[in-house]
């Protein structure tokens, strides 16, 4: 899903403002909300990606009008809400390794529904393979309960002007780590 | 402390007021007790901060077989320096190199690796630098503070899966024979992202 949380690229956003000094906190219920969601997440009352998918949930206006945990709070409250159905046993499927270090992938062009760690920029976007990790879990039916589905994640190496056109940088590149499903092999 | 019990001389604020019913909630379903989030409170004000990183950074400067531990095999390198507690999968450490200037990003969410820099800055969660660094670092890194010449690559890694990254920065010149608490302390967080580069500061540090 192309949410307003899909921010890579996208314009219009001004300078980035640093904050002199800045407190580990900014008010005290802040802490509250970080320490409720690590516990929340060690206790698996969700998963990450449930989170994360809860965040991406909070309309366009409002997540940008939002801080960082006014939307961990208002996702917390969503799931806190929603019927547990952490408990039913999910199905299971494990993915062989479909590539290799140096192959040429390209990404998958088209949008989905749910959630997605593919971020839009990268979509349908010729890199070259870096190294392989995991497997892990795949974001995509994790994050709605769906089944569980281990694949391999990559470090897929990408020219900036792949991604951005005659714009960027020449020697300049984005690494980003992305599943295979995300991914199929480029005859170029 | 219970979640209802407040030493605000005025009212809540909304947003408090929120919180604190949700921990209520919370403590009252079985989920969670206060004290276990007083708990990780207390672990990010006072224990989980970027010395970590900088302490791991300065043995990197001096130790060269370290050094190939920590960007072959973070967490073990880390464990070495007393750091066995990490949120993620996994934890790789870039090298910044002449040739090639790495940078930290999460354009989706703000994944950071906690565990080793403590809590993210808010600019880093921010939209203006999670949009911008991945389409136009040299710009972000200038209004930063730090101009990266032409001829070396910036490489952006957008933490988009369960890997967390920190940047290992080139040893300063004009530090030589410096202890490791030394060389820790010119080590920042902003370096440790890739937004900066260790300085070495005009009074000599005592």
């Amino acid at each position: 899903m192309s949410g307003v949380h899909d921010m890579g690229g996208t314009p219009g956003h001004g300078p980035v403002v640093v904050e002199a000094a800045e407190p580990v906190y900014h008010a005290r219920w802040e802490g509250r909300v970080h320490g409720m969601m690590r516990r929340l997440l060690m206790r698996r009352v969700f998963n990450l990606d449930q989170f994360r998918r809860a965040v991406e949930l909070i309309p366009p206006a409002r997540y940008l009008a939002s801080t960082y945990y006014e939307r961990w709070l208002s996702a917390l409250e969503t799931l806190v809400r929603a019927p547990g159905r952490s408990a039913i046993p999910r199905a299971e499927h494990s993915a062989d390794a479909a590539f290799r270090v140096g192959d040429r992938v390209l990404t998958r062009a088209s949008e989905t529904v749910g959630h997605t760690r593919l971020p839009r920029y990268a979509r349908g976007k010729r890199g070259v393979i870096e190294s392989v990790h995991g497997p892990y879990r795949l974001p995509d039916t994790n994050a709605h309960l769906v089944s569980i589905d281990w694949e391999p994640v990559y470090t897929v190496a990408f020219e900036a002007r792949e991604l951005w056109g005659s714009q960027a940088a020449p020697r300049d590149s984005v690494r980003i780590d992305l599943w295979q499903s995300y991914l199929e092999r480029s005859r170029r | 402390m219970s979640a209802g019990d407040t030493h605000h001389p005025e009212p809540p604020s909304e947003i408090e007021a929120r919180a604190l019913a949700l921990e209520s909630l919370l403590v009252e379903r079985g989920l969670l007790t206060s004290e276990a989030v007083d708990e990780v409170i207390r672990a990010f004000e006072q224990d989980i901060g970027p010395m970590r990183g900088a302490r791991a950074v300065a043995r990197a400067w001096v130790d060269a077989a370290f050094k190939q531990r920590l960007l072959t095999d973070a967490k073990t390198a880390f464990g070495e320096i007393g750091i066995t507690e990490h949120q993620a999968e996994e934890l790789i450490v870039v090298e910044n190199t002449p040739a090639t200037h790495n940078v930290i990003v999460c354009t989706l969410c703000s994944c950071y690796p906690w565990m080793i820099l403590g809590l993210p800055p808010t600019w880093y969660k921010s939209a203006p630098y999670r949009s911008r660094v991945v389409i136009e670092p040299r710009s972000v890194l200038l209004e930063m503070g730090l101009e990266v010449p032409r001829e070396v690559e910036v490489r952006v890694w957008d933490s988009s899966a369960e890997i967390r990254y920190m940047v290992l920065p080139r040893r300063p010149a004009g530090t030589d024979g410096w202890s490791e608490e030394r060389l820790a302390s010119i080590v920042t967080r902003d370096c440790m992202v890739g937004v900066a580069v260790p300085v070495v500061p005009a009074v000599p540090v005592a």
